[in-house]
């Protein structure tokens, strides 16, 4: 075990602070789920960071990453957040399908499909969830049939998010006849394909960062499906197994608000409750002990091993540290907690957003109920 | 940057649990407690013969001079069994202490002999009417003294395995050794405790998660009511998020910087919370059984608690982590920085 880095390490992460420092814009962006606006300037500043070639930087080169190490990951996240950079808007493409489509995608559908989610040119929606379906994915009822060489995609999707803004998403349909997660197929479609209809559903911080999508016989080429037919359920496990326990909550993303909350009690400690300083101090513990394991988990996936079910570990533990590090932050605020950012008295980190945005942790990526079975069920081998 | 064990790290773990699962099972425990004895011959000739007690002793005091990332692993396997004998206060504490002051002494040639510690740390000393010497601290010098230099008190422990004793002692009656390294002393231990958590915190929720596969109600295994599953997926939660902060703990101990003693609190603190939580969740998923002298539970939940509130309070460790939070920089580029002189 040696927990220092190597020169080589120092040297990426000297590299990557440089170039951050000339290149992170130096006024916040709007939000990309608030407006049309937000959205754009978000995709103009992934079309920066590819021009840095930051796109993706754990991806294969001949896809438009530099085919770094998960270590050399964590270190890009870090200094990521530590430089301020604006949120991923292409986030459920990278992280998520981006993945899955190294995994499991031809190289055709790669050499299409991947260059140009690491460039932000085309940013992806998630089109998983049902009004039927949520955690209990086997559910889905969207159909796909194949005629031809396209498919025929019918159904109602809900909760996409980036869905409003974003140019393509990728959705679990069935072949009709089938149940469960038998026959189950994950296939792309444009977001501007006709037959493709979008609403914008707002969320609880008013902003339209979800959507419905209703699909009336959208046509799709059969390229668009990854993997074979049928073989749906199985690929999104795998990719719902990497969302859970790697690259969806990057450490430094808590390590950055454990600093930020440290320095809030720094400056208003002496008007709010003593007991709190625990809390403060647990914030950091939370985020030290987060990092660790993502530094421990990438060190034994770069020695060979793979992720397992105690990936569901994770989504329990960040999204239960995130409520409690907001709600900590708006403990110590006291009446200010409930200020808008556009308040005159307002603290210069919006906490309450952060507190709202937070609670929708232990909901997405597979409920925490839900994962405290693949826990109970898949690592202590207690019956279904 | 490599947060992995290898092969001769964890041969060590898997000789100490092999050990232990053969001679450190529920009879022997039942055995000892109706004999209200906590130290059992046979087994502690096994466990120097195997070599643990040396684990961690320098090679000039003529141990096998492997690092606290080793005695860690066998500190958990300890934990695991809720091992009787004092192996982790003498061979992974007492002994490198006595060591380092005086690495040709008598008692460090004597396989079986165990040491125990007073540290100021601590009010009263476990094992010492056992031990073959007793560490002692007085105005930061060191003294070494026999049982019968020193007048014991028991003062008994609710862990039937944990004999305590208050010391009253006299300098003029004992052996001084020179300054000795104390804080390291305490580190180390609040380090294995938190080890030996580690291993409490597992065998809670494995006999919890035994226990719930047999016993029915209403017709189906307990252990497929969510309710259940529950309670024991979120002690598992704790102990996966232990288990790292352990392991950073224990290699980067021998900085002794404001970071390393940071993490090894923190270690105390999160890996004991975790066998708070797990014992208490298997005590929950047995039932009335678990509240019972006969279902083993609660001798994990009495390590536990002792293990808790020695080497340190939980309040003692949270200042030492806020130290470090409020002296030293934070940040996502600070997960394995060193001190730094502010100013």
């Amino acid at each position: 075990m040696d927990l220092t880095y190597t020169p080589q390490q120092q040297a990426f992460r000297a590299e990557v602070r440089a170039w951050l420092a000339a290149n992170v814009p130096a006024a916040p962006l709007e939000h990309f789920d608030a407006t049309r606006e937000g959205f754009e300037a978000h995709r103009q500043w992934e079309k920066t960071l590819k021009s840095g070639d930051w796109g993706m930087v754990t991806w294969p080169t001949e896809y438009g990453g530099r085919g770094l190490d998960l270590i050399q990951w964590l270190i890009f996240e870090e200094e990521y957040y530590r430089a301020g950079a604006p949120g991923r808007v292409n986030q459920n493409g990278i992280f998520l399908l981006g993945p899955t489509l190294i995994e499991f995608g031809t190289h055709e559908q790669k050499q299409r499909f991947l260059p140009k989610m690491a460039s932000g040119e085309e940013i992806w929606a998630q089109a998983w969830s049902e009004p039927q379906a949520g955690s209990d994915l086997a559910g889905v009822r969207a159909t796909c049939v194949q005629d031809g060489d396209d498919y025929v995609l019918n159904g109602h999707k809900i909760w996409s998010s980036r869905a409003v803004f974003a140019d393509w998403a990728f959705g679990l349909f069935r072949t009709p006849g089938t149940e469960r997660h038998k026959g189950l197929s994950l296939i792309f479609f444009p977001l501007d394909a006709p037959g493709v209809t979008v609403n914008a559903i707002k969320k609880i911080n008013g902003h339209i960062g979800f959507a419905e999508i209703f699909l009336e016989d959208v046509r799709v080429p059969a390229f668009n499906r990854l993997g074979d037919e049928g073989q749906g359920w199985h690929i999104c496990m795998a990719t719902a197994g990497f969302e859970r326990g790697l690259m969806l909550r990057s450490p430094a993303r808590y390590q950055v608000a454990a600093a930020k909350l440290a320095d809030l009690w720094t400056a208003h400690g002496n008007s709010a409750d003593p007991a709190l300083e625990a809390d403060v101090v647990r914030a950091h513990m939370n985020a030290d002990a987060y990092a660790l394991n993502i530094y421990q988990t990438a060190s034994r996936l770069i020695a060979g091993a793979k992720i397992g079910p105690e990936a569901s570990t994770n989504k329990i533990f960040w999204s239960e540290m995130d409520i409690h590090l907001t709600q900590t932050a708006l403990a110590i605020l006291g009446p200010l907690a409930e200020l808008t950012h556009d308040a005159p008295d307002a603290a210069p980190v919006d906490w309450i957003d952060d507190y709202i945005f937070a609670l929708a942790g232990p909901i997405y990526a597979g409920s925490n109920e839900i994962q405290r079975n693949i826990i109970a069920e898949r690592m202590l081998g207690l019956p279904r | 940057m490599d947060f992995t064990l290898n092969d001769e790290q964890l041969m060590f773990a898997e000789t100490a649990r092999t050990l232990f699962a053969d001679s450190c099972t529920p009879d022997h425990w039942r055995k000892m407690m109706e004999a209200g004895v906590a130290r059992d011959d046979a087994r502690w000739a096994g466990i120097v013969e195997t070599g643990l007690t040396l684990v961690l002793l320098p090679e000039a005091a003529g141990g096998i001079g492997l690092a606290e990332t080793d005695f860690a692993l066998i500190a958990q396997e300890a934990g695991y069994v809720a091992l009787p004998e004092p192996l982790v206060e003498s061979a992974g504490v007492a002994a490198p202490l006595l060591a380092a002051l005086a690495p040709d002494h008598a008692i460090l040639t004597d396989p079986t002999a165990t040491i125990a510690i007073a540290h100021p740390a601590n009010p009263f000393v476990a094992n010492a009417d056992s031990a073959a010497a007793i560490l002692l601290e007085k105005d930061g010098e060191t003294f070494l003294a026999t049982p019968d230099q020193v007048t014991l008190t028991a003062q008994p422990s609710i862990d039937p395995f944990r004999r305590l004793f208050s010391v009253a002692w006299d300098a003029a009656d004992a052996t001084a050794l020179g300054k000795g390294d104390w804080d390291l002393a305490l580190d180390r231990a609040a380090l294995f405790s938190a080890a030996q958590a580690l291993g409490l915190a597992q065998r809670a929720v494995d006999l919890a998660v035994d226990y719930a596969k047999e016993r029915q109600q209403f017709g189906k295994p307990i252990g497929s009511y969510q309710a259940v599953k529950h309670h024991l997926a979120s002690a598992q939660t704790a102990i996966e998020f232990a288990k790292p902060v352990v392991a950073a703990a224990a290699a980067e101990i021998g900085a002794q910087d404001v970071q390393s003693r940071a993490r090894v609190s923190h270690a105390k603190i999160v890996a004991l919370e975790a066998a708070d939580k797990a014992a208490r969740a298997s005590i929950q998923v047995h039932g009335a059984m678990g509240y019972s002298w006969e279902v083993d539970v609660h001798l994990f939940l009495k390590r536990t608690v002792a293990l808790t509130q020695t080497w340190g309070t939980p309040a003692f460790h949270r200042a030492r982590i806020a130290a470090r939070m409020f002296d030293q920089p934070m940040g996502p580029d600070q997960t394995f920085a060193r001190e730094t002189k502010n100013g």
